[in-house]
């Protein structure tokens, strides 16, 4: 974050280019706005006609004339109250209907960029960039940004009448506000550290408050309690005396319009009547300046909120910009993209090497032919790069250097919706939607009814599992499926992918927490009915490379070995040293 | 969210009611707050009199200094000194209430969330975990930040509001002083400007708490997705999930505009009122001048009370727009804070030192939400000092639950868990978590440093950290970190692997060198040369006597052949019980699961 950032201006301009439908129709919606705040000068322009008209001269009311102006300024109102309507109806449904296209296109964006699976830490920032982000500026633009312009119009407004009505008095009244302008930007920057501050111990205070409730049992079986405790207290502690510390900057910045304020009449009243003298300007010119000194005022107080909400809401809307200018590293060539053909696949690794940015290589000189319907096994100890090749291999992430083939075709110009009908992989980490059995089941084929979700569970030879859930398909899962142990949710993926019914699949360490009967008959289940299809399977458990048509060896970010698993043996190199091991605990007692 | 439902459809709920208990919650507020809530109010009432003072000495130097200064053509200089030394003391007060006001009340909301924050927080660490599992994360979180703000937020606009009752009592005052019928307008606009910004708010009310709802929704969406994003994007459902987003994300735009759409009406009705107000004050007194009823500088006087008087009148409306939140808001924190679900501990310390001898009698345990599924029913098993014990079972079978039945993060619903022959529950709790560690299957560490993960609040000399990291082969690569054992870990530090972050919980409990350690697939992330070597450097400590009990829930038959016993559940029963050899001989289901590899490899060997 140390680069130089773009101004406040520059990332208006940018975030406006970006949704189209705010700036919409947005010269008229500004001008309604403007005539409205220039409406409000009508009052003390009245005021100013009927002292003059005789309300305080000595000699008599013209009573018709003021009528006369005072019925003028009330159709002003009106009129003042219906384009006031009109603008802010204009101005909030453009930027709802433009701010609500921003949040969907960084959503999709998100799920296109590959830090979104590889960096699990990084979630939270991202959601934000599509929720709190989106608010602030919706927030910046409705509220602040509509305050800062019709302030402005106001002000300027204030100061074309003055001007017309007295220079001198208006040189008084600017002579009483420049000083609080340049205050107000101290004020303004303190009071941005302030809210800085605020920021990084609301993000402290967030994570600490989490820890008893997401690690209750941690903080249970271990007794800290106290400990996790004082942490929260001294978070809540410091967000309190920072909160306190932003607010009273706010305090002071709201004071001190107030006393300028007050300067300022007293100056109108001393100067204006002496000019009066001079016969320099009328009685009711120095009454209206005191009300058009209050139109100062009011900007004037809101001015520091303004421009906190406004460096806020520039600060989201850069984060929000760079998240869509991130180039979505693992394009989906969409419809222009080549058809895999249907039926069996085969996968080629053409000198793949991969890297992560600004890594040394984690895989490389990856030269790899899987034939159709092969079963392979890809075995390695754990950073050997095996995740790294299945996710390369399900276009999860793009090679850095080489090529992957599907049957031919470059796995990049395959379009996703394709891509995803043929091919399929399943993680290690078992997530699950938070809805019902049945519904993440459908998530592998939406159109299965729930008697063929049934015979999947069946086929699967989790039918005894199934009977042990008391609500069937609608047992509710929980938030990311966490009302079922690890090994269930599994094997829920499990079935899923079966249902999906993929032409290669990919298993990554998917069954590892499921117990080895259950895991031995749910896949044995799975490579039957898929029969026919290509499979690399991940495990660190070698049961399955024994099965395996052929075993894949990776060490140290490279393919060093490839053969059967008798071969291999045989071979006596890193998978022999692996299998022996392996072997050696299962056979420990014989 | 969803066991909220009921008070989230604020739009069926009696609004006297709503309004009711949203006072009750004002009331609340100032009780606990009552000085520094006074002095708000008070500050208030000096800025709402002196926005008054305000436009009276306007009023006052229009008769005495600007209508004699132009009607003699000379400066009524006297006069002059007073008006300018009125204006600036007026405004000197008036800053001084503003300032006050803000602040006072400022302090009384931020220490009205910052010690409820601490209350539920303090409530989490003492409710049991049983409470902890019927309610999820994502919504005891709300409660804690968002919530307990949502509670106190009326208290922001609350002291303005009741300084307004005062300006407008004074400026009814002083207008009664300088003309009747003026002052009649402002009996009629002054009520105006309520009723208006009442109906504006209750208007308001149900589509700002729709579009909350919403926003929340809107999170939750993108949460759940993000989180999935693994199996979102291998199953390539980016678009559907797009869509969903769309469905909720366009929801909240049309419940954003309809706020928007109420907020246009109101908003130039509200601002057009008192000005419409001053033309007819100007209008009327106009004739009242002309019949020598009222002088001019009354006119001017209460011409300027309109102006200055319409924007305090709006914080009513703030404090009517944040009562349903608040009352919303404190229905869940009360919820938290009132739940008297407790776990209560014994006062016995377990005396000796070394391996502790674990019974487990009769142990029943039914899911509290679903009490017809029994999870363990009649288990009954010992693990004498310094033995290893091994529960084998299916997925899904109460293993896990059986770890936490032992180590007494849950009751049972009958027998008993003795350590050394004392209840579990007659244990103090530093006796409990001193004796007892348990390594659960998912590993949660805690946002600081490698070093605070693993003593926690113990103090450890550094070179016994060291050893205990070398015991669980974590020492080489926690000595790699950027900054060795104080390296931050989590969101803003540094990220481990899975199989990192098993080792550091399994040097956090074995740092505490327990009396009874309880693994529940607590190394299922390791390569299996690594966890031989964790395991059997353990099992070698434990036979000499230096270790602890251990109980193990385990799948590697490595694993389990270190066990002097295994414990085979089956359906949440004991199945069986023996040594390894003995259970592989007489049990073909236990058979099936451990010999699960073998039997795979000898179909292989036959093909």
């Amino acid at each position: 974050m140390s680069e130089p950032r773009d101004g406040g201006l520059k990332v208006i301009r940018r975030g406006l280019s970006m949704s189209p439908s705010i700036t919409e129709g947005l010269g008229l919606t500004m001008l309604l706005a403007l005539v409205s705040t220039a409406g409000g000068a009508i009052v003390p322009l009245v005021v100013r006609r009927a002292i003059d008209d005789g309300l305080a001269g000595g000699g008599g009311v013209d009573t018709d004339a003021i009528i006369r102006s005072v019925s003028i300024a009330a159709v002003v109102i009106l009129a003042i109250m219906v384009t006031g309507w009109w603008s802010k109806v204009r101005i909030f449904t453009s930027t709802e209907r433009g701010l609500a296209e921003l949040r969907i296109s960084a959503f999709r964006h998100v799920h296109d960029l590959s830090t979104l699976t590889q960096n699990t830490q990084r979630r939270g920032a991202l959601v934000s960039r599509v929720t709190s982000d989106v608010d602030q500026i919706s927030q910046f633009l409705q509220f602040a940004g509509m305050m800062m312009i019709t302030s402005v119009g106001q002000m300027l407004v204030a100061l074309v009448v003055m001007a017309a009505l007295s220079w001198q008095l208006t040189l008084v009244v600017l002579v009483a506000f420049v000083p609080l302008a340049l205050a107000l930007r101290f004020f303004a920057s303190a009071m941005s550290r302030a809210y800085d501050r605020v920021r990084a111990s609301i993000a402290d205070m967030l994570a600490v408050i989490a820890e008893p409730v997401v690690g209750a049992a941690v903080v249970r079986s271990y007794g800290v309690e106290e400990r996790t405790q004082e942490r929260i207290d001294q978070a809540v502690r410091t967000n309190y005396r920072n909160n306190v510390r932003a607010q009273t900057i706010t305090a002071g910045t709201f004071g001190s319009a107030i006393i300028v304020g007050g300067i300022a009449n007293a100056a109108v009243l001393g100067i204006g009547l002496w000019l009066g003298m001079l016969d320099q300007l009328t009685m009711g010119t120095v009454v209206a300046f005191i009300f058009l000194v209050g139109l100062f005022t009011g900007p004037a107080q809101q001015a520091t909120q303004v421009i906190a909400d406004a460096q806020n809401a520039i600060a989201s809307w850069r984060r929000v910009i760079e998240l869509l200018e991130t180039p979505a590293d693992v394009v989906d060539p969409g419809s222009s993209g080549t058809r895999l053909p249907d039926g069996d696949l085969d996968a080629r690794f053409v000198q793949v090497e991969f890297s992560y940015p600004g890594g040394p290589p984690v895989l490389r000189d990856i030269e790899v032919s899987i034939p159709a319907r092969q079963r392979v096994a890809v075995v390695g100890e754990t950073g050997s790069g095996k995740t790294t090749f299945a996710k390369l291999l399900t276009r999860l992430m793009d090679p850095t250097r080489g090529q992957v083939l599907l049957s031919g075709v470059d796995i990049s110009q395959v379009g996703f919706a394709d891509l995803r009908r043929h091919v399929l992989m399943v993680p290690q980490e078992g997530f699950l939607f938070d809805a019902t059995l049945g519904e993440n089941l459908r998530y592998g084929r939406f159109e299965a009814d729930d008697e063929e979700l049934v015979q999947a569970i069946a086929a699967l030879g989790l039918a005894d599992w199934y009977a042990g859930l008391p609500r069937g398909l609608d047992t509710p899962v929980g938030q990311r499926g966490e009302s079922l142990s690890a090994g269930e949710r599994q094997l829920v993926a499990l079935v899923r992918s079966a249902l999906a019914d993929p032409d290669l699949l990919v298993l990554d360490e998917a069954t590892s927490a499921v117990d080895p009967q259950t895991e031995l008959r749910a896949t044995r289940a799975l490579d039957r009915l898929l029969a026919g299809r290509t499979s690399v399977t991940i495990a660190h458990r070698l049961s399955t490379a024994e099965n395996a048509d052929r075993v894949l060896v990776f060490d140290g970010g490279r393919l060093v070995e490839d053969g059967t698993h008798a071969e291999l043996v045989a071979l006596g190199g890193v998978y022999a040293r692996l299998h022996a091991s392996w072997v050696a605990q299962a056979s420990l007692d014989g | 969210m969803s066991a909220d439902a009921p008070l989230d459809s604020l739009g069926s709920d009696d609004t006297r009611r709503l309004t009711r208990r949203g006072f009750g919650v004002m009331g609340v507020g100032i009780r606990r707050e009552p000085w520094m809530f006074a002095l708000a109010v008070v500050l208030s009432l000096l800025f709402g009199v002196m926005t008054v003072a305000d436009a009276w000495v306007l009023g006052w130097a229009t008769d005495h200094v600007i209508t004699p200064s132009f009607a003699d053509g000379e400066v009524a200089r006297g006069g002059l000194y007073t008006g300018i030394i009125l204006f600036i003391v007026a405004a000197l007060l008036r800053m001084i209430g503003v300032i006050g006001r803000r602040l006072a009340g400022g302090v009384v909301f931020y220490r009205l969330v910052r010690d409820d924050r601490l209350r539920v927080t303090r409530q989490y660490l003492q409710l049991p975990l049983r409470w902890h599992h019927r309610h999820p994360a994502g919504q005891l979180l709300s409660n804690a930040n968002a919530d307990v703000e949502a509670t106190w937020s009326v208290f922001m606009p609350l002291p303005m509001a009741l300084g307004v009752i005062a300006m407008l009592l004074a400026a009814i005052g002083t207008m009664a002083a300088a003309d009747p019928v003026l002052t009649l307008i402002g009996l009629v606009v002054f009520p105006l400007l309520f009723v208006v910004n009442a109906v504006y708010q209750r208007w308001q009310g149900p589509r700002l708490a729709l579009a909350q709802s919403l926003r929340g929704d809107v999170s939750a969406v993108a949460h759940e997705s993000f989180d999935g994003a693994l199996v979102v994007k291998s199953l390539g459902r980016e678009g559907d999930e797009t869509a969903r987003f769309a469905r909720v994300s366009e929801r909240l735009r049309d419940a954003n505009v309809a706020v928007g759409r109420v907020r246009a009406v109101f908003d130039p009705v509200i601002e057009a009122l008192p000005n419409l107000g001053v033309l007819l004050v100007i209008g009327v007194g106009a004739q009242r001048i002309a019949s020598g009823a009222a002088a001019p500088g009354d006119v001017v006087q209460v011409a300027f009370l309109f102006t200055v008087v319409a924007m305090p009148v709006r914080s009513f409306g703030w404090v009517l727009g944040e009562l349903p939140r608040a009352v919303i808001g404190w229905h869940r924190v009360r919820r938290v804070l009132d739940d008297d679900d407790h776990m209560p501990y014994g006062e016995r310390a377990l005396p000796g030192s070394g391996a502790v001898r674990l019974d487990v009698t009769g142990l029943d345990y039914a899911h509290p939400d679903e009490p017809d599924t029994t999870v363990l029913r009649d288990v009954e098993f010992s693990v004498p000092a310094g033995r290893v014990v091994a529960v084998v079972g299916s997925t899904g079978s109460g293993k896990s639950t059986l770890t936490s039945l032992v180590t007494r993060l849950v009751d049972a619903d009958a027998g008993a868990v003795r350590y050394d022959g004392v209840r579990v529950q007659e244990l103090s709790q530093a006796a409990l978590t001193s004796t007892a560690a348990l390594v659960a299957q998912s590993t949660f560490l805690f946002d600081d440093t490698v070093r605070a993960n693993i003593v926690l609040d113990r103090e450890i000399p550094e070179d016994r950290i060291w050893s205990v990291l070398r015991d669980v082969q974590a020492d080489r690569f926690v000595a790699d970190l950027p900054q060795g054992l104080d390296t931050q870990l989590g969101e803003r530090g540094t990220s481990l692997s899975g199989g990192q972050r098993q080792r550091i919980a399994l040097a956090r409990a074995l740092a505490r060198e327990p009396r009874l350690l309880v693994m529940d697939d607590a190394t299922s992330a390791l390569d299996p040369d690594v966890e031989q070597r964790i395991l059997r450097a353990l099992a070698e400590r434990s036979e000499s006597g230096s270790g602890p009990s251990v109980l193990v829930v385990a799948y590697r038959k490595a694993t389990i052949g270190l066990a002097d016993e295994v414990i085979f559940l089956a359906n949440g029963k004991i199945a069986d019980r023996g040594t390894h050899a003995e259970l592989r001989d007489r049990s073909r289901a236990y058979r099936n699961i451990v010999d699960a590899y073998d039997q795979a490899r000898e179909e292989v060997d036959h093909e």
